[in-house]
C-alpha cells in the first residue's frame, strides 16, 4: 500500500500557521479569562470546514464561470442548454443556424428529475404504511422491527445494488423461476424499470426512519381524544395522525429525492448504459472526459435544484422537526 | 384490534423486509457456490472464502477501508466534540450561523463533496491517494459526531458545570469530569456513526482516491466493470456478519447500562 502525502511546501506552511495561530488564540484568552474560553474549542473545526467545504465550494464556482485557460465565460453554461453550442462557434454563423439545439444535457436532466420523483413517489406509499404499522402500539413490535430495517444497509450499497443483477439478469433468479413455471423469459435489466427498482430499494429506508420516528413521538392520548370526541379510526388517521407526521415525512422526502437525483452507481449497473442519469453525466464530464469546467458547471447547476427544492420543502416545515435520522 | 387487521399489518411489514433482504441473502448464498457462475448452483464450498484471503488487492482494500475508517472515527470525533462544546457555548447569533455551516454538507449530495473536494485537491496540485481520501473522510465525518453531540449538551443541566466551577474546579476539571460525561452517550454515538459512514462511503472516495489507493467500495466499482468476482460476495458476507455480531454486542451492553 503506497501512503501518499507529498503536499507542497505552502501546504505545511499553511497548517503550521493555522495551528500557531490557534494555540496563540487560547493562550491569550487562558490570560485573560483565567481559563479557557469554551467557544474557542470550534476554532479548529471552524478552520477545517473554511478549507474543506467552503474553499472547495467556491472553486467549483470559479470553475464553472472559467474557461480552460481561466478566463471567465459563461459558455458552459451555453453549452449546458444546447450541447452544440461549441460546434456551432466553430463552424461560424453562416451554418450555425442550420445546426439544431443540443438537448442532451438538459433532457438527462429532467430525466433523471423524473426518475428522482417517481422514486421518492413510490418510496413514500410503500414506506408510510410500513412506517404506521411500525410505530402502531398496539402491534408491540418494539425497537426490535426497527433494528430489522437498519441491517440491510449495513451491507455496502454497491453490493446490494449488484445483488439485484443476479436476481434480474436474463439467466438470473426471477427469469429461472419463470422458465421453471412454463413462461417465456423476460428482459428485465438495462431499462429503466430496474433503474427504478435499485433506486427505491436502496433509499426506502430513509423514508422510513424520519416517517416512523415523528409518528412515535405523537401523544397516544390525542388519538384518544379524538376517539373520544367521535372520530372513526379512519378519519383519526387523516385528521390526526398524518398531519402531524408531516415533518417526518418532509424529511423523508429530503432523504430519497436528493441522493436520487444524484446517483450514479446504480443507473450504471442496472441501466446498463441505457440510462443516462445527471449524476452519471456529471461523473464522466469530469472522469472521462476531464471537463472540469463544463463538469463544474453542471454540478453548479445541480446545486442550485436543490438549494431550491429544499428551501421549498423547509417552508413546509419551519422548526425542522423533521430531521431527526433515527 | 381485530386480528385480521393484526394480520393484514404484520404481512406488510413482512412483505418489506423480504424486499429489502431477498438480495443480501442471495448474495450470502452465492458466496459458497462452488461454480463462478451467478445463476447456477454448483455444491457448495469455502472455494471463495480461501481466495478472498490469497486476493491481495482485496487484502489491501480490506487495509485502507478499516484504517480510514479509524483514524477518521478519530480525529472527527475529537474535533467534533470540541467544535459541539465550542458552539454550545457561542451566542445565539454565531451559533446559527455554526449549525447552518453544519448542516451545509448534509444537505450538499454526495456526488458535489466528493467533486468540489477534488477540485481542492486538483486545485492545489496535491496528489490525490489514501491521505486526500482520509480528508475527505474526516470532513464528511465531523458535522455527524456535532449533531449527535450537541443535543446532549443541549439536555444538559446549564448549572452542573458552573456549580463545578463554584466548587472550585477548573474550567479545564469541570471540562474533563463534567461536561464530557455529560454527553458520552452523543460522543459514543457519533464516533460509531461516523465509523460506518466511513466504512460504506463511495462516492466521496471514488472521486478522493487514485486508482492506486483503493477502499473496498472503489475496488467493487471498478470490479464491476469486468464481471464481479464471487470473492466480493464472500467478503461482504463476512462483513455483514461482522456488523450483525457488532451490533448485538453494542445493543446488548446498552442494554446491561439502562
Amino acid at each position: 500500500m503506497r501512503y501518499n502525502v507529498s503536499l507542497p511546501w505552502w501546504a505545511y506552511a499553511v497548517m503550521g500557521l493555522g495551528l500557531a495561530v490557534f494555540i496563540a488564540l487560547v493562550g491569550l484568552s487562558i490570560r485573560r479569562n483565567h481559563g479557557i474560553k469554551r467557544s474557542l474549542f470550534s476554532a479548529p473545526y471552524t478552520m477545517w470546514m473554511i478549507l474543506f467545504t467552503i474553499l472547495p465550494c467556491i472553486l467549483i464556482a470559479y470553475y464553472a464561470f472559467t474557461d480552460t485557460a481561466g478566463n471567465f465565460t459563461l459558455d458552459n453554461f451555453r453549452t449546458f442548454w444546447d450541447s452544440n453550442s461549441e460546434m456551432k462557434k466553430l463552424v461560424g454563423e453562416e451554418y450555425a443556424a442550420s445546426i439544431p439545439r443540443g438537448t442532451v444535457n438538459v433532457d438527462t436532466l429532467v430525466y433523471s428529475l423524473w426518475m428522482a420523483f417517481l422514486c421518492t413517489v413510490i418510496s413514500l406509499l410503500l414506506g408510510y404504511p410500513a412506517a404506521l404499522f411500525m410505530a402502531d402500539r398496539q402491534m408491540k413490535l418494539g425497537a426490535s422491527i426497527v433494528v430489522l430495517f437498519v441491517i440491510p444497509m449495513w451491507m455496502n450499497f454497491l453490493l446490494r445494488t449488484i445483488a439485484w443483477m443476479s436476481l434480474l439478469e436474463d439467466n438470473g433468479l426471477i427469469n429461472m423461476m419463470l422458465k421453471a413455471m412454463g413462461f417465456k423469459s423476460v428482459r428485465l435489466m438495462y431499462n429503466s424499470g430496474a433503474v427504478l427498482l435499485g433506486m427505491v430499494y436502496n433509499y426506502l429506508p430513509f423514508m422510513v426512519f424520519p416517517i416512523y420516528t415523528s409518528l412515535s413521538k405523537q401523544n397516544p392520548s390525542l388519538h384518544e381524544a379524538a376517539a373520544d370526541l367521535g372520530c372513526s379510526p379512519m378519519r383519526t388517521l387523516t385528521k390526526v395522525t398524518m398531519p402531524l407526521s408531516l415533518p417526518g415525512v418532509i424529511s423523508g422526502i429530503t432523504m430519497v429525492f436528493m441522493p436520487s437525483v444524484t446517483t450514479f452507481f446504480i443507473p450504471r449497473v442496472l441501466g446498463g448504459g441505457n440510462t443516462m442519469m445527471f449524476g452519471d453525466l456529471i461523473e464522466s464530464k469530469f472522469l472521462t472526459e476531464g471537463n472540469w469546467n463544463g463538469g463544474s458547471a453542471l454540478s453548479l447547476i445541480m446545486m442550485l435544484l436543490i438549494l431550491i427544492s429544499l428551501s421549498i420543502l423547509r417552508k413546509a416545515d419551519p422548526n425542522g422537526e423533521g430531521s431527526g435520522i433515527v | 384490534m381485530s386480528r385480521i387487521s393484526r394480520f393484514f399489518k404484520r404481512f406488510y411489514l413482512g412483505i418489506i423486509l423480504v424486499f429489502l433482504y431477498v438480495p443480501i441473502i442471495v448474495l450470502i448464498v452465492q458466496s459458497f457456490n462452488a461454480g463462478k457462475s451467478r445463476a447456477k448452483w454448483e455444491g457448495f464450498s469455502f472455494h471463495w472464502y480461501q481466495e478472498l484471503f490469497r486476493s491481495a488487492s482485496i487484502m489491501n482494500a480490506l487495509q485502507v477501508t478499516i484504517t480510514v475508517a479509524v483514524i477518521a472515527m478519530i480525529v472527527s470525533t475529537i474535533l467534533g466534540t470540541l467544535a459541539a462544546i465550542g458552539i454550545y457555548s457561542m451566542k445565539k447569533r454565531q451559533q446559527s450561523i455554526m449549525m447552518t455551516l453544519t448542516n451545509l454538507p448534509n444537505t450538499m449530495p454526495d456526488i458535489v463533496t466528493g467533486i468540489s473536494l477534488m477540485l481542492l485537491f486538483i486545485f492545489t496540485k496535491v496528489d490525490r491517494g489514501y491521505f486526500t481520501m482520509l480528508l475527505a473522510h474526516i470532513t464528511f465525518d465531523t458535522p455527524y459526531v456535532i449533531l449527535s453531540v450537541m443535543p446532549k449538551l443541549k439536555q444538559m443541566n446549564k448549572h452542573t458545570y458552573e456549580a463545578a466551577l463554584d466548587l472550585g474546579a477548573t474550567p479545564g476539571y469541570a471540562l474533563l469530569h463534567v461536561l464530557i460525561p455529560e454527553c458520552r452517550q452523543g460522543i459514543v454515538t457519533g464516533a460509531m456513526l461516523a465509523f460506518t459512514l466511513s466504512l460504506d462511503d463511495f462516492t466521496i472516495s471514488y472521486f478522493t482516491t487514485s486508482p492506486l489507493v483503493q477502499n473496498l467500495s472503489t475496488l467493487i466499482y471498478s470490479a464491476t466493470r469486468r464481471g464481479i468476482e464471487p470473492t466480493l460476495n464472500a467478503l461482504s458476507a463476512l462483513m455483514f456478519i461482522a456488523l450483525l455480531v457488532l451490533l448485538l454486542i453494542v445493543n446488548r451492553r446498552t442494554k446491561e447500562s439502562d
